[in-house]
């Protein structure tokens, strides 16, 4: 299980993962806490093992076995690692279903961020209008991940929608976007890009900690607009660029709704939609092959797992973090 | 553009500094209209005839038809308004069981001293961000084998995760938002004799509502347009929810169904929409706070 937060980096120096120490009692005290402790705790307890830790056992049994939910239970086969050596070796639409979820995220993260951050530095000063301005930047994060929002997308992009209008005030034909393979994907990235505004509203809180000492100084220096960026605002906020960046792109490789409404759930046009997870739900619950599809779970977790695990190993070369200095 | 916006204004040129926040608000005023259009032609859409989804390509329509609700609401065999009881008992019970599970293991990770504390907290953390979609199958066949899915009430496999404290970030949040409870306030409430019952009844309870509100509204709204897992476990369409019943639209492919179709995702945003206008400051401090994705 990928062990993975990142301290909260818009409060510099409060970011301990740790639980705060509480103080000793005395022995009966202490004892009387410690099961308190575990009273309130025991609902959690209970999901953590009901509904998180026995799953996943479970999944991991079924992925080396041929279960589909039809079949009873004593009649269920050992495959071994049958399902793992079809998934790399004969299963050309699993392939395919990485590429579009690689792609997607390699493309929509980063253009999301920067929309956010180049927002986010057009609001960040103070006048009348940008707490109104910010929430409504931040509406669609709010509404974008919905159905309703999804089916409104799809038929943007047909043939008769909005997008196509616009096209025609500049004289260009346009064509039904959603259904051509070459173009499906893109307009979910745009739909992604869209939601910019969560992303947007952390960095602004990131910029507002940025000491303005460090821009005076750096004036002193002689640093122009561009050298303060990159020298200043970068590193000063590539904690919070860390933060978004690590919890977009986990977002970004569970994308489902959108896809799943553009091609009424089959993936299509020609598997041009078929994002990990889209592909994950058609083996489970259209083909029933649960036993593969659990196979594919595990090598999805495995895989952000590895993720985030990069993520936080080469954040150490880039992220800045302030700790102990302003504490 | 991105480099002039960082550093603060600079006095000695008030001309020119006026002439940038002009621009500024000019391409700002852009961004907005960009943001914007597709929600406001979702509305125009939703009261255009079908003739003028063709063929007028403008945001208003030229004849208002609020008739596209009226098919909406009675489009399939089962009524609109039963789905969005349906989609209102869930996100309402979720609330509820995300408050009330969360609140109490924030508690006792925040607050009480026992044994694999540590542990427990380092697993809490990791589930943060396990996919949900990892848990589905298993999940499915689990509370299928209880006889849960499509049965009498088939929303529990909805709702048993909600009452067992699974929404992490939910248990994060409200841990984070403990820890600036001032400890003097426990200390004083124990030398009146109160234990770890009583400082959570009246130290921590009253003190968190700030916390359990933002839960509360995420919760709701997280809820509402939730998608994957209803599609998953709800299979009659009487029990369905407001997104499940929306995808039933796409499968009428018909040119016909699109304004009335437009009609219910209007509806169906409303709620979220009256929570934005209602606690907008709220929801965007509360993502600040805890890194919460809307």
């Amino acid at each position: 299980m990928a062990l993975t937060t990142a301290p909260d980096p818009t409060r510099r120096g409060t970011g301990s993962v740790r639980p705060p120490a509480t103080r000793r009692g005395t022995g009966r005290i202490r004892h009387a806490e410690g099961l308190a402790g575990y009273v309130f705790l025991s609902p959690w307890l209970i999901g953590l093992m009901g509904i998180t830790a026995i799953p996943m056992l479970l999944s991991l049994y079924l992925s080396f076995t041929n279960y589909d939910i039809l079949t009873p239970w004593s009649e269920v086969e050992w495959v071994g690692l049958a399902n793992y050596e079809r998934m790399f070796t004969s299963d050309p639409s699993w392939w395919h279903s990485v590429r579009v979820t690689l792609s997607f995220a390699l493309i929509a993260v980063p253009l999301k961020l920067a929309a956010a951050l180049g927002v986010a530095l057009l609001l960040n000063r103070a006048w009348r209008g940008v707490g109104l301005l910010r929430g409504l930047f931040y509406l669609p994060s709010l509404l974008g991940g919905s159905v309703a929002l999804a089916i409104v997308w799809v038929n943007m992009f047909n043939r008769e929608g909005a997008f196509n209008s616009f096209l025609a005030l500049f004289g260009i034909e346009g064509k039904p976007w959603v259904n051509d393979p070459d173009w499906a994907l893109e307009t979910l990235m745009v739909l992604a890009i869209w939601q910019f505004g969560a992303p947007m509203v952390i960095f602004l809180a990131g910029l507002k900690q940025v000491p303005t000492e460090l821009y005076e100084a750096a004036s002193v220096d002689g640093a122009g607009k561009f050298r303060k960026f990159v020298n200043v605002t970068l590193p000063m906020l590539s904690p919070v660029i860390f933060f978004n960046l690590v919890l977009e792109t986990i977002n970004g490789f569970q994308g489902f709704t959108a896809a799943f409404v553009l091609s009424n759930g089959t993936g299509g046009p020609v598997d041009s939609t078929l994002m990990y997870t889209l592909n994950l739900y058609i083996t489970g619950f259209t083909d029933l092959e649960m036993g593969y599809a659990s196979a594919m779970a595990w090598v999805f977790l495995i895989a952000i797992a590895l993720i985030t695990v990069v993520f936080f190993s080469t954040g150490r070369f880039w992220v800045h973090y302030s700790d102990g200095e302003d504490r | 553009m991105v480099a002039s916006t960082v550093a603060p204004p600079v006095a000695s040129r008030p001309q020119r500094s006026r002439s940038r926040s002009w621009l500024r608000l000019v391409v700002l005023l852009a961004i907005v209209a960009v943001v914007l259009y597709p929600l406001i032609w979702m509305i125009g859409t939703s009261v255009k005839s079908q003739e003028e989804i063709v063929n007028n390509i403008g945001l208003l329509p030229e004849k208002f038809t609020p008739g596209n609700y009226t098919a909406g609401w009675s489009n399939f065999d089962v009524s609109f308004g039963r789905f969005f009881v349906n989609s209102a008992m869930v996100s309402l019970l979720t609330v509820v069981g995300n408050a009330v599970s969360c609140l109490l293991a924030a508690y006792a990770f925040a607050r009480l001293k026992f044994r694999l504390r540590g542990m427990w907290f380092a697993v809490m953390i990791g589930t943060l961000l396990l996919p949900s979609h990892v848990l589905i199958v298993p999940q499915y066949i689990l509370f299928r084998s209880l006889g849960l899915v499509g049965g009498d009430w088939p929303y529990l496999p909805l709702l048993i995760p909600q009452f067992l404290a699974t929404e992490a970030f939910f248990v994060f949040l409200m841990v984070q938002f403990m820890r600036g409870i001032p400890r003097e306030l426990d200390e004083a409430a124990r030398i009146d004799g109160a234990g770890a019952f009583g400082i959570f009844r009246h130290v921590i309870l009253p003190l968190s509502r700030p916390a359990l509100v933002t839960t509360a509204i995420f919760s709701f709204i997280w809820t509402w347009n939730e998608f994957f897992r209803q599609l998953v476990f709800l299979s009659n369409l009487s029990d369905y929810t407001v997104p499940v019943a929306l995808t039933l639209f796409i499968d009428s492919t018909s040119q016909s169904a699109v304004g009335p179709m437009f009609a219910m995702a209007v509806l169906s945003l409303l709620p979220v929409f009256v929570f934005f206008v209602a606690f907008q400051r709220m929801l965007v401090e509360g993502i600040n706070t805890s890194g919460i994705k809307g």
